[in-house]
C-alpha cells in the first residue's frame, strides 16, 4: 500500500484537505448562528419560541422514544392553532441523539446554546438524564423528563413529569399485599440504576412489613435479555414454597417480549404467581400476544383505558393526529401532556421565556390530568400523580382494578436509603435548594447549584 | 333461655343456609361493585348447589356477566341477553344500561376453585381430571364431602388417583383431620411429586412428629426428585438454545465455509425471515393463525435467499478474493437492510401471534417441556438434516464441497465457481431466513433482530470449524448448555461472558475451531 | 519523510485558530467560536487518535481490528475514574470518598481497583498501561497460535463484546449502565469552563501530532518495512526468519496504549463514560473511518475521522433517519469504489506499476487485501 507523503500532488492534495475540513467545522451549525446569536432573550415579539425534542429516534430506545417526540409535535401544533404562546408561535427542534449517550449532551448543548430553546422535552434511560444534566445546568436550560424513574434526584433544571418510586412501586407492593396478600416475593429488574435502586428501596420497604429475608429473591439480568427458561424455572421453584409469591419486574425494554411469552408458555398464570410490572405499558404489549398474560399487573398513573372525557378527546385528537386509531397512549404521553401545559402556564405566569422566571413560577401551576384531576408542580420539581394498577386484558388494554383516593406527591429522595433520608428537594426561596438535609440544616452538597 | 335463642338462632341460620338462599346471597354479592364481594359471591355460588352455578360463573370468567342498575344479573349469548338467575331470554334488556362484571386476580382464583368443584362431575373424563388438578391447587378442606362423592362416583383409574390426591391436600388442610390420615395424605401426596405437592407440604414442615417427620422425609425425597429433573430440565434448555444459535449460525457456516466470507448482513437475513413471517400472518388473516408459520417457513427462505443471491451478484463478488473488505462493505449493507425495515415497518415491535399447536407446554415426568421450543429442536434437526442431505446427495451440494476444500481446483475441474457462490449465498440467507421465522416465536421481531444473534453466531462458526456441519452442530449445541448450566450459579451474564471467554481461549488452542477442514488447500 | 511535518503543522494551526476564535473574540461577534463547536472539534480529534492506532494495525500491519474501541474505552475509564475521584464531596450525596453510584448500591468502601485513582498521574500512566497490558495479553496467545485474519477480527469483537456486558453489570464497580458522569474539573481546572475546554482541545490536537510522529517513525523505521511484509504475505515473511508474532506484537500493544490516551482524553471533553463505548458497532465504525480516509496512509486516518465525524453531525441534526442510510452507504461504496480511501484519490499511481493488490490464494482465509 501506499506510503505517506511522497509525492507533491499529495501533499499539495492533502492540505487543501486539511484547510476544508477546517472550514467545514466553522461552517457546522455552531458557528452560523454568531450573527443572529445576539443576546436577545427579551426577543423580537415575531420571533418564534423554540422547543427542544431530545428523544432518540434510532438505535434501541427509538420504539419507545419515537411515540414521545410525535405527541410532542402534536401539542405543539394543537396549541399553534389556539393563537401560539405570549402571542408568538411555538416551533420544534427535533434532534435524534440515536439512543447514545454522549450523543444526548452534544444534541443537549446544540438544542440550548445554538438553536437557544426555550424548553425542552426530552430523555428517557436515566443514562441520557445524567449526561444532559449537566449541561442544562451550565447552560440554565429547562428540561421536562416524562419518565418513571428511581429518584434520588432533585436538580433546579429539571422537571420530573414522570413517577417517582413511591408514586409507582410502593403502591403496587401494597395492593399486592393486601389484595392478593402476596408473603413471598421475587423482585426481577434489568441490571441499571432504575431497578437497582427501586429494589433496594423496595427491599427495605418489605422488610418494614415484617418479610423475612428468605422471601425475597432479587435478580438482574443485562439488557436485551432473550432466554428466560432458566430464570422462570427458578421463579416457579421459587414459588412452590407453599406462601403466595408474587414478580416485582422492573425489567425494561426489549427483553420484556421474551420474559412474558416465556411466562406464557411455561404456565404461570396470574394466579398462581401475579407479575406486576413498571416499564410495560400499552405501547409495549401492542407487540406481544397477550392471552396467556391475562391477570398480570403493571402500575402506572396513567392507562389508556382510563374512562374520562378528557381522556377520550386526548386519544381522538391522538388517533387524528397520527392518522392511525391503532397506535396506543401511554403514561410518559401523560407526562408530555401535563408537562407542556405546566411550561405553557409558567411561561404565562412569568409573562416571558426567560429560564429563571420560568422556572420560578412553575412551582404551584396546576394543570388537568387526564384521568379526571388536577396535577401540581411541587417545590421539589415533581407532579402530583394518581397511581393506578392495571390488570392486562387480552386486547393488550388495562383494566384498572385499583386507584389511590388522592394524588401522591412524589419523595425524590428515598426514605429508605440510609443517604438520601434525611433529604428534601425545596427549590422555592429562600431555601432553593434540591438536596436540603434536614438534620443537618445545610444543603447537601452538589444538589444547589443556583440559590 | 339461651337455650331458646340459640335454637332460634340454629334455626334461622339453617334457614338461612339453604340452597336457594346461599344462591340469593351469592347473585347479591355478584352485582356489587367491589372486587372482594364478587370473589366471596363466586365462592358461595360454588358452594350453593345451584343449578345455575356453572353457567353463571363461566360466563363470568370469559367477561360475558353483566349487571343492571337494579342489581339484576345477565348473560350475554350470541343471541342477545339471558337472566342469569333463570337462564330464560331477556330480550328488551338494552346494553347500554348494562355494566360488565369486572375480574381481579382473586376473583379469578376462586373462579378456578368453583369451576373445579363444579366439573367435577363432568361427563368429560379430561375436564374432571382438571378440575380435580383444580381441587388439589385450591386445597379447600370445605370441599372434602364433594370429593368424597365424587371419588366413589369415579370409574377412571386415572381421574380417581387425581381426585384422591386432592382429598389428600384438602384433608391436610383440615384442622380436625386425624393424624393417621394426615400421614396417609402426606404419602399420597409425596408419591404425586413435583413442586405443586411440594408447596402443600411446606408449610406443615414444623408440625410435631410423627407428621413433621414424614412431611420432611416426603419433602426430601421429592427434592431429590426436583434436582434430578432440574438437571435434565437445563440440558434441555441448553439444547434449546443451541438449536436456535444452530439455526442462527448454520447458514453463515455454509457460507464462511465456502467463500470464506463472513457475511455482516447475516443477522438481517435473520430479520428479515421474522418480518415474513409477520407480514404471513398478517396477510392471511387471523383465521390461519395454524398454518401462516408453516408457509412463512419457505417463503423466508425464497426471499432471503433471493436477497442473498442479489447481494451476492452486485456486492460481494467485486470484493472477491478480499474477505476483509466484503466484511465491511456486508456491515454498511446491514445498517442500510436495518433503516430500511425501521422506515416500512416502524422501530416498535410487531407481534407474530404463535400458533395454537406451539403454545403452551406439555409435562413429561418431571420436565415441563415448552412447546414452542420443542417445536424449534425438532425445526433445527429437520433444517440440519435437509442442509446436509443437499451438501451430499446434490450436484449443487458437491460442487458447493468441491468449493470449500479447494477453490482452484475446483475452477480447474469445470466448476463455476462464481455461480456456486451466488448459489451457496443464496443458500446461506435461505436458511437464516428460516430461522428467522423460528425467532418470532420466541423473541422480538423488530429492526435490531440481527444484532442480538450475530455475535452468538460467529462465536458458533468460529467455535465449530467452517466446512463440516457438524462442527456448527456441535459447537451450537455445546456453547448452548455450557451457557444453560452456568446460568443458575452464575447469572445470565456472566454465564455469557464466560462462554466467550472459553471461545477465546479455545481458539487459541485449535485455531481453526473444533472441526476444521482438513489439508493442503487449506493452511494458505 | 520530508513532507511529514505537513499534516501536523495543519492540525495545530487550526485548532490555535479555533483557540484564537474561542477566546480572544468576544461572544456574539461573527467569528466567534462557540464552546460547543470546541468540545466538539476536541472529540473529533479524540477520534483521529482512536483512528490512527488502529491504521496502524490494519494498514501496515494488515490486523483488522474490530474491537479497538476497548482499548479507547478502557483508557477512557481510567481518565472517568480519576475524575470520579476528583469530584470528592460535590456528588449528589456528599460522600467524599464514594462515587454516586456506589453509594446507592449499598458500597461502603472503595473497591481495591480504585485505589490510586485520586492522583492524575496515576490515572494518566493506567490509561495508557491497561490498553496496553490487555492489548499484550490478548496479542501474545492469538498471534501465538497464528490466529489471523477473519478469525482475529472476529476474535477482536467477541473481546470487545465481553468487556461491554463485563461492565454493564453493576456489581463490577464501574457505574454499570449509567457510567460515569458529572465531572466537576481535571487537575484544579473546572471542565465546564470554555478555557480548559480549549486546553483540552489543544492538547488533543498535539497529543495527536506526537501520535503521528511516532506512527510515522515506527512506519519508516525497519519495523515497519517488516510490518508491510508481514501484511503482505506472513509465511514468507516467517520463511525468512523473521518471527511475525513479535513484531505484530509490539506494533498491537503500541496501538492500544494509542486508543487509550485517545479515550482518556475524550471522556475529559465528553463529560460521561458508559459501557456502550465498548459496544461492537463502535469499533466497526472506527474502521470506516480508516476505510473512508484512506487505510495505510496516516493522514488519511485523521482525515476520515473528522470528515466522517462531520458528516454523523450533520446528518443527525439535519436529517436524522438518514443517518444510517447514509454511514451504510459509506461502507459499501468506500469497500467498493474507494479502496484506498480519499488520500488515495490523490495519490495517482500508474496503473501497470506493481501489484495492486495480493494475488488470490487457493483459500481465501489468510488474504488481507
Amino acid at each position: 500500500m501506499a506510503e505517506p507523503l511522497t509525492l507533491d500532488r499529495r501533499s499539495f492534495g492533502r492540505f487543501g484537505i486539511g484547510v476544508a475540513a477546517a472550514a467545514a467545522l466553522g461552517a457546522l451549525p455552531g458557528s452560523e448562528k454568531r450573527a443572529d446569536a445576539a443576546p436577545a432573550p427579551a426577543a423580537d415579539a415575531g420571533t418564534p419560541i423554540k422547543v427542544g425534542i431530545l428523544h432518540s429516534l434510532s438505535g434501541t430506545m427509538a420504539i419507545s422514544e419515537t411515540t414521545l417526540k410525535d405527541v410532542m409535535l402534536m401539542l405543539i401544533a394543537q396549541q399553534n392553532a389556539k393563537g401560539g404562546l405570549l402571542g408568538r408561535k411555538l416551533e420544534a427542534v427535533v434532534v435524534d441523539p440515536a439512543s447514545n449517550w454522549p450523543l444526548f449532551a452534544e444534541k443537549a448543548r446544540q438544542l440550548l446554546s445554538v438553536d437557544k430553546c426555550a424548553a425542552v422535552f426530552g430523555c428517557w434511560t436515566s443514562v441520557s438524564r445524567k449526561s444532559v444534566l449537566p449541561v442544562f445546568e451550565e447552560l440554565n436550560g429547562i428540561l421536562f423528563y416524562p419518565v418513571q424513574y428511581e429518584g434520588q434526584e432533585c436538580s433546579r433544571n429539571v422537571f420530573y413529569t414522570g413517577a417517582a418510586p413511591n408514586q409507582q412501586a410502593i403502591p403496587a407492593v401494597d395492593y399486592l399485599m393486601e389484595t392478593e396478600k402476596v408473603t413471598r416475593w421475587v423482585l426481577a429488574g434489568t441490571d441499571y440504576v432504575y431497578p437497582r435502586t427501586t429494589n433496594q428501596i423496595l427491599e427495605s420497604y418489605l422488610k418494614t412489613k415484617g418479610v423475612a429475608n428468605a422471601d425475597i429473591m432479587i435478580n438482574y439480568t443485562p439488557f436485551g435479555h432473550s432466554d428466560w427458561q432458566s430464570i422462570i424455572a427458578q421463579i416457579k421453584q421459587f414459588g412452590s414454597a407453599g406462601k403466595k409469591t408474587a414478580v416485582v419486574s422492573t425489567i425494561n425494554g426489549d427483553a420484556n417480549v421474551p420474559f412474558y411469552k416465556e411466562l406464557g408458555n411455561q404456565g404461570v398464570k396470574a394466579t398462581d404467581i401475579p407479575v406486576v410490572a413498571f416499564s410495560v405499558g400499552e405501547e409495549e404489549l401492542a407487540g406481544m400476544d397477550t392471552k396467556p398474560l391475562v391477570g398480570h399487573l403493571a402500575a402506572w398513573n396513567y392507562f389508556e383505558s382510563v374512562d374520562t372525557p378528557e381522556n377520550k378527546a386526548f386519544i381522538e385528537s391522538w388517533h387524528s393526529y397520527i392518522k392511525n386509531p391503532k397506535r396506543t397512549t401511554n403514561d410518559p404521553m401523560e407526562a408530555h401532556y401535563i408537562g407542556f401545559n405546566m411550561w405553557l402556564k409558567a411561561v404565562e405566569k412569568a409573562g416571558t421565556t426567560d429560564p429563571n422566571p420560568v422556572i420560578d413560577a412553575a412551582i404551584g401551576v396546576a394543570v388537568p390530568n387526564l384521568s379526571g384531576g388536577y396535577s401540581s408542580m411541587m417545590p421539589n420539581h415533581h407532579i402530583t400523580k394518581p397511581v393506578l394498577i392495571g390488570e392486562i386484558q387480552d386486547d393488550g388494554q388495562f383494566n384498572i382494578v385499583s386507584q389511590t383516593p388522592g394524588l401522591v406527591v412524589a419523595q425524590e429522595w428515598s426514605p429508605y436509603v440510609a443517604e438520601t433520608k434525611d433529604l428534601i428537594g425545596d427549590w422555592r426561596k429562600p431555601l432553593a435548594c434540591g438536596a436540603f438535609n434536614v438534620k443537618t440544616s445545610s444543603c447537601g452538597a452538589g444538589g444547589a447549584k443556583h440559590a | 333461655m339461651i337455650l331458646k335463642w340459640a335454637l332460634l338462632l340454629g334455626l334461622v341460620l339453617a334457614l338461612a343456609s339453604t340452597p336457594q338462599a346461599r344462591a340469593q346471597d351469592a347473585y347479591a354479592l355478584l352485582a356489587s361493585p367491589s372486587f372482594d364481594s364478587i370473589r366471596q359471591g363466586v365462592q358461595e355460588l360454588g358452594r350453593s348447589g345451584d343449578s345455575r352455578a356453572l353457567p353463571v360463573i363461566s360466563a363470568l370468567q370469559a367477561g360475558e356477566l353483566f349487571v343492571r342498575a337494579d342489581h339484576a344479573l345477565f348473560i350475554r349469548t350470541a343471541s342477545g341477553f339471558t337472566d342469569a338467575q333463570t337462564g330464560k331470554s331477556a330480550p328488551d334488556v338494552s346494553a347500554d344500561k348494562l355494566k360488565k362484571v369486572r375480574l381481579n386476580n382473586p376473583v379469578r382464583e376462586a373462579i378456578d376453585q368453583a369451576l373445579g368443584s363444579l366439573r367435577l362431575f363432568a361427563s368429560d373424563p379430561g375436564q374432571r381430571r382438571l378440575a380435580a388438578d383444580a381441587m388439589f391447587h385450591a386445597h379447600d378442606p370445605l370441599a372434602l364431602p364433594t370429593l368424597d362423592r365424587a371419588i366413589a362416583a369415579e370409574k377412571d383409574a386415572v381421574v380417581r388417583r387425581t381426585m384422591t390426591e386432592a382429598r389428600a391436600a384438602a384433608l391436610l388442610s383440615a384442622p380436625d383431620a386425624s393424624t393417621q390420615d394426615k400421614l396417609s395424605a402426606i404419602t399420597i401426596i409425596g408419591a404425586r411429586g413435583g413442586a405443586d405437592s411440594r408447596a402443600i407440604l411446606e408449610p406443615l414442615r414444623d408440625q410435631p412428629p410423627p407428621v413433621g417427620t414424614a412431611v420432611a422425609a416426603a419433602m426430601r425425597s421429592i427434592d431429590q426428585q426436583l434436582q434430578l429433573w432440574g438437571v435434565i430440565q437445563s440440558v434441555y434448555y441448553g439444547i434449546s438454545l443451541g438449536s436456535v444459535l444452530l439455526l442462527a449460525a448454520a447458514g453463515l457456516a455454509i457460507t464462511f465455509g465456502v467463500m470464506g466470507v463472513i457475511n455482516m448482513a447475516h443477522g438481517e437475513m435473520v430479520m428479515l425471515g421474522a418480518y415474513t413471517a409477520f407480514v404471513v400472518q398478517q396477510a392471511l388473516g387471523p383465521v390461519w393463525t395454524g398454518i401462516s408459520i408453516a408457509l412463512a417457513v419457505p417463503t423466508a427462505f425464497v426471499i432471503s435467499g433471493g436477497l442473498g443471491i442479489i447481494i451476492e451478484r452486485t456486492l460481494i463478488r467485486w470484493l472477491y478474493g478480499r474477505p476483509l473488505e466484503t466484511l465491511l462493505a456486508t456491515w454498511g449493507l446491514s445498517l442500510v437492510l436495518q433503516q430500511v425495515v425501521r422506515s416500512i415497518f416502524g422501530p416498535d415491535n410487531r407481534p407474530v401471534e404463535p400458533p395454537g399447536w406451539m403454545s403452551g407446554d406439555f409435562h413429561l415426568a418431571g420436565l415441563t417441556l415448552t412447546l414452542n421450543r420443542l417445536v424449534i429442536i425438532a425445526f433445527a434437526a429437520l433444517v440440519l438434516t435437509g442442509l446436509m442431505a443437499a451438501l451430499r446427495l446434490t450436484p449443487l451440494g458437491l460442487r458447493m464441497r468441491a468449493v470449500t476444500q479447494n477453490r482452484t481446483m475446483a475452477a480447474a475441474m469445470g466448476i463455476a465457481t462464481p455461480w456456486i457462490d451466488a448459489f451457496t449465498f443464496g443458500l446461506g440467507s435461505g436458511v437464516a431466513g428460516m430461522a428467522g421465522v423460528a425467532l418470532s416465536q420466541i423473541d422480538n421481531v423488530s429492526p435490531n433482530l440481527g444484532q442480538a444473534y450475530i455475535i452468538d453466531s460467529f462465536m458458533v462458526v468460529v467455535f465449530g470449524g467452517v466446512g463440516n456441519l457438524w462442527g456448527t452442530v456441535i459447537g451450537a449445541l455445546t456453547l448452548g448448555i455450557v451457557n444453560k448450566f452456568l446460568e443458575p450459579f452464575a447469572g445470565a451474564v456472566l454465564g455469557k461472558i464466560a462462554v466467550l471467554v472459553m471461545v477465546i481461549l479455545f481458539i487459541q488452542r485449535k485455531p481453526r475451531g473444533l472441526m476444521p477442514v482438513r489439508g493442503r488447500a487449506a493452511e494458505a | 519523510m520530508k513532507t511529514a511535518w505537513i499534516m501536523p503543522a495543519i492540525l495545530v494551526g487550526a485548532v490555535a485558530l479555533l483557540a484564537g476564535m474561542n477566546l480572544a473574540v468576544p461572544e456574539g461577534a461573527p467569528l466567534h467560536a462557540s464552546a460547543y463547536l470546541i468540545s466538539l472539534a476536541g472529540k473529533y480529534l479524540c477520534y483521529a487518535i482512536l483512528a490512527l492506532s488502529l491504521d496502524l494495525v490494519w494498514g501496515y500491519a494488515g490486523i483488522l481490528s474490530l474491537g479497538h474501541g476497548a482499548f479507547f474505552a478502557l483508557g477512557g475509564y481510567a481518565m472517568g475514574m480519576h475524575l470520579m475521584r476528583e469530584i470528592g464531596a460535590r456528588g449528589v450525596y456528599g460522600n467524599a470518598r464514594l462515587p454516586d453510584f456506589m453509594v446507592f448500591l449499598g458500597w461502603h468502601d472503595l473497591p481495591w481497583y480504585w485505589s490510586g485513582f485520586d492522583h492524575f498521574a496515576f490515572a494518566a500512566v493506567m490509561a495508557l498501561l491497561v490498553p496496553a497490558l490487555l492489548a499484550f495479553v490478548f496479542g501474545w496467545f492469538a498471534f501465538r497460535a497464528r490466529v489471523s485474519g477473519v478469525y482475529l477480527s472476529i476474535m477482536t469483537q467477541a473481546l470487545t463484546y465481553a468487556l461491554m456486558l463485563a461492565f454493564f453489570r453493576n456489581d463490577m464497580g464501574f457505574g454499570g449502565n449509567n457510567g460515569m458522569t458529572d465531572f466537576k474539573d481535571v487537575l484544579g481546572l473546572p471542565l465546564q469552563a470554555d478555557a480548559t475546554r480549549v486546553l483540552l482541545m489543544v492538547l488533543s490536537a498535539l497529543i495527536l501530532a506526537g501520535a503521528y510522529a511516532l506512527c510515522c517513525g515506527i512506519v519508516s523505521s525497519r519495523l515497519g518495512k517488516v510490518l508491510v511484509a508481514i501484511r503482505e504475505s506472513e509465511a514468507r515473511t516467517r520463511f525468512l526468519a523473521y518471527r511475525p508474532e513479535s513484531y505484530k506484537l509490539v506494533v498491537w500493544v503500541v496501538s492500544a496504549a494509542i486508543a487509550g490516551i485517545g479515550g482518556a482524553l475524550y471522556v475529559a471533553q465528553v463529560g460521561i463514560i458508559n459501557p456502550s463505548e465498548f459496544a461492537p458497532a463502535n469499533s466497526i465504525e472506527t474502521v470506516v473511518w480508516v476505510a473512508v480516509g484512506g487505510r495505510a496512509t496516516l493522514t488519511g486516518a485523521i482525515l476520515g475521522a473528522v470528515l466522517v465525524n462531520l458528516g454523523k453531525t450533520w446528518f443527525t441534526g439535519v436529517l436524522p433517519e438518514a443517518w444510517l442510510y447514509a454511514l451504510g452507504a459509506l461502507f459499501i461504496l468506500t469497500t467498493l469504489f474507494l479502496p484506498r480511501g480519499i488520500i488515495g484519490l490523490f495519490s495517482w499511481r500508474p496503473r501497470s506499476r506493481g501489484p495492486a493488490e495480493p494475488a488470490v490464494t487457493a483459500a481465501a482465509s489468510e488474504v488481507t487485501g
